[in-house]
């Protein structure tokens, strides 16, 4: 009888699914882009991807022992975003550099702001970003097969033309995961169907970089596909963008969210110095995610054209 | 095209294997019966008896305390102990009538006689259901003859029986509607008297095919009767999202289902209102399930009213594990007990007894803005703001943020990853928030 002391306010029951899971799942959702970047570049790349995760959990994990806070790295949290930030390295960086791009994301970008849930911006792409502007020459140099060579949205910006085959299959020099259009679809997929994300963002976001390319860029299908393909669009639509912490929580604002990222990514690859842009578009976008979500919650159910 | 449904909702475990297949059992009482004089919406109940009175099974032992309120009847013949304070489902200590059974089950008289609605006028019908004492059984509670009496009654299109039994857990209702289905469609005959330009909807949800099935059967020679078939999910028979997927209309909290054309009754309503019209009988059972996985023998018992929790409990075989949680109804909606010597009141429908309390055994963790919550709502609001201001107890907030329209169906709090409280801070809120109204 005394268990029954232990009342409690319905509802009694509670899904089985945990935040621990919905890491665990897109961990899971970035092996194959993962596996793809080590079979291609190599196994510093491996190196590169560990050493990233390792830097992003122990930083947690010193942080909030040091801070006397419960210590949530179980949560994978830190495991996601040492992977992303991992994935988005060239695969020849020396491993100290993304070690410091992990230390940047968890204890500058994410737990100075009151840890999971409170950062306002994406901790790993906040963290790349940081890395891009401190070690420029040594972030943006890429070879494939020992062979260095500029990207294919930068040769495409230097008027040449690209490979869209290889480029869907990942034959081409970039950072680690952001290469294989075909191995982060697998990924993406599955996060679609285990209903961790949803196609608003990715869908929207894609599409307005297509609109925006064909009609700024150039009318050429093969110029659209390759600006879908290239520069870690797919990488950052479907797993960077779609972030829950930094994303609209409201279906409408995850639309305009989408827009809005097609919009900056265009913008900065077409008329911007540089051929890429979904990493600036996307933090810059997280900035605008409380101003989205006020103006676009749902309307109650039953309060359709009347003034709440 | 799918089945009728809403947009949000979720699948929890439906745990209804465990007793659809029993059938109803008669269990009679056997201590005292306690009939609290308010186990309904609106004023309480003014007992007629005192200390001593003798009362017949059947007799009204407390008068309906106002327009919006229900008068309440003996289940048994016996002694009035005496009127004292009892604790209900709801964990409040309560006025209740405590009678003595004498075993006799006399009853008043008149009782069990046939009558034919035909000849009653429409103000005689509502009396005879306000006079039996009925009052919304699917777990409301709202007076049902007030329900009966809408303002401009000639604007009610739709009369909807609700099947849907989307509670988990819950068999109570289904197994009325396979054993007793000519008596939910004799309830909804009476009910369409009273209005004659609606026709009948009984809607259920499509895990019950063998109810739907029936149902179909048994009304299809009656041109103002149809069955809808439901999707499953819950909360599909709360009454704004089972207007929504019946007729297509949406009615907000301040509004009522006749602002809309509807009247909605529970199944087990529309038989009370049959028994009450057509064989003048009063409310005085109820079927309650005995389900869970800490019951020895899960059972649907017919009940007298003012039973007590422990004896249905000890007629299915006691425990077979120590129970967790006890809950009065099923575990979405359902208010745990701590003590099992609460009465069978006109709402009850269910002793869902759990060997594990899956909610004290999760520690929220911080919110990751996942978005779960806004998409299961049924009221399109969005929890994750809600919670926030009810963490600051900023009421102003609370109802900005449309924080009235949530039907604590306790859909955000199920799918939460981090375990947050949602549904449980929401209705401290909104009770707060009528409780300044009234000021």
């Amino acid at each position: 009888m005394s268990k029954l002391l232990n009342v409690s306010s319905s509802p009694h029951v509670r899904s089985d699914v945990i935040t621990s899971n919905l890491m665990g799942d897109v961990i899971i959702a970035m092996i194959p882009t993962a596996v793809f970047g080590v079979w291609q570049f190599g196994v510093h790349a491996a190196l590169v991807l560990i050493m990233t995760v390792l830097s992003c959990v122990v930083s947690e994990y010193l942080f909030e022992r040091l801070l006397n806070k419960p210590v949530t790295v179980g949560d994978l949290s830190a495991v996601v975003t040492g992977l992303i930030l991992g994935l988005n390295m060239p695969p020849e960086i020396p491993v100290w550099i993304p070690c410091l791009g992990g230390v940047f994301a968890i204890v500058v970008v994410k737990q100075l702001y009151g840890g999971l849930g409170q950062n306002f911006m994406n901790p790993a792409l906040a963290a790349r970003c940081f890395l891009l502007i401190s070690f420029a020459q040594k972030m943006s140099s890429f070879s494939l097969d020992g062979v260095s060579g500029a990207t294919p949205l930068a040769l495409l910006k230097s008027g040449e033309t690209v490979d869209v085959a290889a480029m869907f299959v990942g034959r081409i020099p970039g950072t680690i995961g952001e290469v294989s259009t075909l191995a982060l679809l697998v990924g993406a997929a599955y996060l679609l169907y285990k209903k961790v994300i949803s196609i608003r963002i990715p869908g929207t976001y894609i599409l307005t970089v297509a609109v925006f390319a064909f009609i700024f860029g150039k009318h050429d299908i093969n110029y659209v596909l390759a600006q879908i393909c290239g520069g870690g669009l797919i990488f950052g639509a479907f797993f960077m963008a779609t972030d829950y912490v930094t994303s609209p929580i409201t279906p409408m604002g995850q639309i305009v969210f989408g827009v809005l990222l097609g919009l900056l990514t265009g913008l900065f690859r077409i008329f911007g110095g540089s051929a890429e842009g979904v990493s600036y578009a996307i933090i810059l976008g997280n900035l605008f995610v409380p101003l989205i979500e006020k103006y676009t919650l749902p309307v109650a159910f039953g309060k359709e054209g009347k003034k709440a | 095209m799918g089945l009728a449904t809403f947009v949000g909702g979720i699948h929890p475990y439906e745990g209804k294997e465990l007793s659809e297949n029993q059938p109803i059992e008669v269990l009679m009482p056997k201590g005292e019966l306690v009939f609290p004089l308010s186990q309904h919406i609106g004023a309480p109940a003014k007992a007629l008896v005192k200390k001593d009175d003798q009362v017949l099974a059947g007799q009204k032992i407390a008068e309906a305390g106002g327009f919006v309120s229900s008068p309440v009847l003996s289940s048994v013949s016996g002694t009035v102990k005496g009127i004292e304070k009892r604790r209900t489902a709801a964990g409040a200590m309560v006025d209740s009538i405590i009678v003595e059974n004498d075993g006799q089950y006399t009853e008043i008289e008149g009782l069990g006689a046939d009558r034919d609605p035909e000849t009653m006028t429409k103000q005689e019908i509502i009396d005879a259901v306000r006079e039996a004492g009925i009052v919304g059984l699917g777990g409301a509670g709202f007076p049902t003859q007030v329900k009966l009496s809408p303002k401009e009654p000639d604007k009610i299109d739709h009369v909807i029986i609700n099947g849907a039994e989307c509670e988990p857990y819950l068999t109570s209702d289904y197994r009325r509607m396979i054993e007793e289905p000519e008596k939910v469609i004799g309830g909804l005959k009476v009910i369409l008297m009273l209005f004659d330009g609606a026709k009948g909807v009984i809607g259920i949800e499509d895990n019950k095919p063998e109810a739907i099935q029936k149902m179909t059967e048994l009304v299809k020679d009656e041109p103002r009767i149809e069955v809808c078939p439901l999707k499953t999910k819950y909360p599909q028979g709360g009454e704004r999202t089972l207007i929504y997927a019946v007729t297509g209309r949406k009615i907000n909290s301040s509004m009522l289902p006749a602002d809309v054309g509807c009247i909605v009754d529970n199944v087990d309503t529309a038989a009370a209102i049959y028994m009450a019209v057509c064989k003048s009988t009063p409310l005085m059972t109820k079927t309650v399930t005995v389900t869970g996985d800490a019951i020895a023998n899960t059972k649907n018992y017919s009940v007298r009213l003012g039973t007590c929790y422990q004896e249905l409990i000890d007629a299915a075989g006691g425990f077979k594990t120590e129970p967790e949680k006890v809950i009065s109804g099923g575990p979405m909606m359902g208010q745990a007990l701590f003590d099992l010597t609460i009465p069978v009141a006109k709402t009850s429908s269910s002793l869902t007894c759990l060997s594990h309390d899956a909610v004290a055994e999760m520690e929220p963790t911080a919110c990751i803005r996942c978005g779960r919550c806004v998409q299961v709502c049924p009221g399109r609001v969005v929890p994750q703001k809600l919670y926030k201001t009810a963490l600051r107890h900023d009421l102003d907030a609370f109802v900005k943020l449309n924080g009235m329209e949530c039907c604590e169906c306790g859909c955000c709090s199920y799918i939460c990853p981090a375990r947050k409280p949602l549904t449980q801070s929401f209705k401290e809120m909104r009770k707060a928030v009528a409780a300044a109204r009234r000021k």
